[in-house]
């Protein structure tokens, strides 16, 4: 549900680069998983039992329901093609990960039944179920989950594949023993191993991985028309509980008007992504349809060229956060949907500080900043990537920032040239509004190194952000709570809102998922009445 | 005559060749097709190991000639986003597009001619008047708010067709027709009005000629006449605005595509578009061109067929 493209899915910084701060050892003792762990598995070791089962109501039908959705994949290969569009329909659906991520953010079994952590964090002991098959009816086992690592780590061209280089090795000890050794100890890599770059692939079908998709998910793709749909069927040899609903169709729109119009219709059951919410007044009715409204891991913010003058001054920064009136923004761009936040993290996140009420609505005060910093006079550039909520935010934004004396000129740019210019060097910008959307993706937005467009340096938050990736896990969210504060301290950024998870559907249709957690729509637990 | 056919092939040619030219070079001065494909975390090196792979860091007139071999053979290349074929796509879009050009321009037609006709012939009566003003009406809304409205009221209100969605007619008949008939009436009843016009005032400059008046004096009645002689006279400047209008069209049916969400050509090339698609944007760019070429050349064609008076020249 990615409305910014590849711009900010970006790969993560998060790996591969920590240094050797491994003050407090890891515990090494084989506890139940808690659900305190919040996201963040790869600090506690545990070892988890029977996987979870879909409950006892549903039957599972011969039934076809139809989403619709934006960004259609280009390809079937997430090994090379960047974007959000190809996991979301192939993984946890057609290909499965070793862990998974739970609605509320927890680290839960996979294709590994259990696993160990060492003391020194660096060696997982993944013990692989038995009895799974791929699609093409040959068996997974460690063999494979050793290939599929190694092949992420040699073979994979997306930027997102950067994370598997903390590993040094994987080795099948045996066919249900999978042994991982990191060379530094890291707090998220078991959370990297929940999203695409973790999905179990066979060595048999890499070569063909464009057009063909052979995973040990519940379902298996049986029909893909290139921009239009993908069809996937359930997979009768699953060993898991069975998908609810034999044929799901993901259909693909470019026009938000056409997906209304077809889910009024009835040619689809659901709007996984609602583009206006807006237009959200015409599904009111709720006998006919149903409207969720949850979480994603989306962060609108309005980013800051920190490095540039005057915005390399705090008190600038600071201004133009005292200036804008979140609560007004969200309302006029998002009809109100979506939590404000005053920092680079979402609520679901395990180290989050509310910080939206770090810089009220406060003219007066902004304009003293400004003249306190002698820029009385201040005219910026914003530049607007073709993205629906940069659109809708911008007038407010510049409307708001008049008032307390800053002159803004806004300016549409490509996304070629979003990418090529402001993205990556020589960022050239002031200003610019996006959504990033990757999970847990502060390390590399505010590195504290100014490697990033944000060009925020502050060595204390490199050394925070680092420490707290090899530390104990209290450590690590007590570092990732200051780094976030910090950054708010800093206004590194004028964050807005956390971008909601606004669907769609039939009010006959069931067991969508609130939240979108994660890169994939699982869509197994679907069902109608 | 068969000089003058020789000549309109040889222009067909000349100006495609020069039309892929073109395309190439624009498209070559935009982007980075190797940093679309990686995303935005590429290293240089995987940059520079990409460019290498899709050929780039060869001189630009080699990429050109390994480009327009390869298409003249039929092989559009291989994307490098999607790692998919490019001509296979071509061709089933293209398919796709050709149902929606037919039939919006046979509702054209069907609206045209019989209203132009007789908007003409009737000109000084109010039926005369009516006609033209529905017509001047069509012209001044574009197809896609036709469309948009026509799936407010009868997909969304009435619910008597679908709003939008293509299926393959010979699997479902019944289903590509309701699926089609919204958009044919959205790009045909707009052109049909524009056609109106012009066989209003071809009609017109016929109606007062010489010919018709000694048809008349033969015995014939004024509609009789009208359709054996004027209407052929009156076919030649018509024939070279459906010529335009086919174009048109097929043009006008990226956005008409895009309202009935419908997988023609027109959608490939704002998709291809919106991911960075350089080699797929330059093969359907081309593929465009050459049709509407190729239509002029048939229009030509269709001339000699049509006024025999032409044929000796």
């Amino acid at each position: 549900m990615t409305l910014l493209v590849a711009g900010c899915s970006a790969g993560s910084g998060l790996t591969g680069s920590s240094s050797a701060t491994s003050g407090a050892a890891q515990t090494g003792t084989e506890i139940a998983q808690s659900s305190t762990d919040a996201g963040t598995g790869g600090a506690a070791s545990s070892t988890v039992g029977a996987s979870s089962t879909q409950p006892s109501g549903p039957m599972p039908s011969d039934g076809t329901l139809k989403l619709g959705l934006v960004l259609a994949p280009a390809s079937m290969d997430f090994t090379t093609t960047d974007g959000a569009a190809i996991p979301q329909v192939l993984l946890g659906n057609v290909y499965e990960t070793l862990v998974t991520q739970a609605q509320d953010g927890t680290i839960q079994p996979g294709l590994a039944e259990k696993w160990t952590v060492s003391d020194d964090g660096r060696t997982y002991d993944f013990t692989i179920r038995s009895g799974v098959t791929f699609s093409d009816g040959t068996p997974f086992s460690a063999a494979d989950a050793a290939f599929s690592i190694d092949y992420v780590k040699t073979k994979w061209t997306v930027g997102v594949a950067k994370a598997m280089d903390a590993v040094v090795s994987a080795t099948a000890v045996s066919p249900t023993e999978l042994k991982v050794v990191l060379g530094e100890p890291n707090n998220l890599w078991l959370f990297k191993m929940t999203t695409r770059i973790g999905a179990m692939m066979s060595a048999q079908h890499v070569d063909s991985l464009a057009t063909e998709a052979i995973g040990t998910g519940p379902f298996v793709v049986s029909d893909w028309q290139q921009d239009q749909s993908v069809t996937l069927t359930r997979n009768d040899s699953y060993w898991g509980a069975p998908a609810l609903e034999k044929t799901i169709v993901f259909t693909y729109f470019s026009d938000p008007t056409a997906m209304n119009n077809a889910l009024l219709t009835g040619d689809i059951q659901v709007i996984t992504t609602v583009q206006t919410p807006q237009a959200l007044s015409q599904f009111e009715d709720t006998s006919k349809y149903t409207i969720i409204d949850g979480t994603t891991n989306g962060k609108v913010m309005m980013t800051m060229n920190d490095a540039r003058p005057p915005l390399n001054d705090v008190r600038v920064r600071q201004a133009i956060n005292y200036a804008l009136d979140k609560d007004a923004i969200v309302k006029a761009a998002w009809a109100g949907y979506g939590t404000p936040i005053g920092s680079h993290e979402v609520p679901t996140d395990p180290w989050y500080v509310d910080l939206a009420d770090r810089y009220p609505h406060d003219v007066a005060k902004a304009k003293q900043l400004l003249a306190d910093a002698g820029q009385t006079n201040l005219t910026l550039r914003l530049a607007l990537p073709p993205v629906p909520y940069a659109a809708a935010a911008a007038p407010v934004i510049v409307s708001q920032l008049a008032q307390a004396g800053i002159t803004v000129q806004t300016s549409d740019v490509t996304f070629d040239n979003w990418l090529g210019k402001i993205f990556a060097p020589p960022y050239d910008f002031d200003l610019t509004i996006i959504n990033h959307v990757e999970q847990y993706d502060v390390t590399t937005v505010f590195s504290g190194k100014p490697d990033y467009y944000t060009q925020y340096t502050n060595p204390e938050v490199t050394k925070l952000e680092t420490e707290g990736l090899a530390a104990d896990h209290d450590t690590f969210i007590a570092d990732f709570r200051k780094v976030v504060t910090i950054l708010a301290d800093d206004a590194a950024a004028a964050w807005l809102w956390a971008f909601p998870n606004l669907m769609v559907a039939d009010a006959t249709v069931h067991g969508l998922p609130e939240n979108a957690i994660g890169e994939s729509l699982n869509v197994a637990g679907l069902y109608t009445d | 005559m068969w000089w003058g056919l020789v000549r309109r092939l040889l222009i067909f040619l000349v100006s495609t060749a020069v039309a892929s030219v073109v395309v190439f070079v624009l498209l070559t001065l935009v982007g980075d097709p190797a940093r679309t494909a990686l995303g935005t975390n590429a290293t240089p090196e995987a940059l520079a190991e990409m460019r290498h792979r899709m050929g780039l860091d060869r001189p630009v007139t080699t990429q050109f000639a390994s480009w327009i071999g390869g298409m003249v053979h039929g092989d559009f290349g291989t994307s490098y986003v999607t790692h998919l074929p490019i001509g296979p796509q071509i061709g089933a879009r293209l398919a796709v597009t050709m149902w929606l050009v037919a039939g919006g321009m046979a509702v054209a037609l069907v609206v045209a001619i019989p209203m132009g006709t007789i908007a003409a012939l009737k000109h000084r009566t109010w039926a005369g008047w009516l006609l033209s003003s529905l017509s001047q009406v069509g012209i001044a809304v574009p197809a896609f708010l036709a469309g948009i409205l026509m799936v407010a009221l009868v997909s969304v209100e009435l619910g008597w067709l679908p709003s939008g969605g293509f299926v393959v007619p010979a699997e479902d008949p019944g289903g590509f027709l309701a699926r089609m008939i919204l958009p044919w009436l959205s790009l045909g009843l707009v052109q049909g009005a524009v056609l109106a016009r012009y066989v209003r005032s071809a009609v017109l400059d016929e109606v007062g000629q010489d010919y018709l008046r000694t048809a008349r004096a033969k015995g014939l009645t004024r509609w009789r006449a009208t359709w054996r002689h004027g209407l052929r006279n009156a076919a030649i400047p018509v024939l070279t605005v459906i010529g335009v209008q086919l174009v048109t069209i097929l043009i006008g049916a990226v956005v008409v595509e895009r309202v009935f969400v419908i997988p023609g050509i027109g959608s490939y090339l704002v998709d291809s578009v919106a991911r960075q698609d350089r080699l797929a944007v330059q093969g359907i760019v081309v593929t465009i061109v050459a049709i509407s070429l190729a239509v002029s050349f048939v229009v030509d064609v269709a001339y000699t067929v049509i006024d025999p008076r032409l044929r000796r020249r």
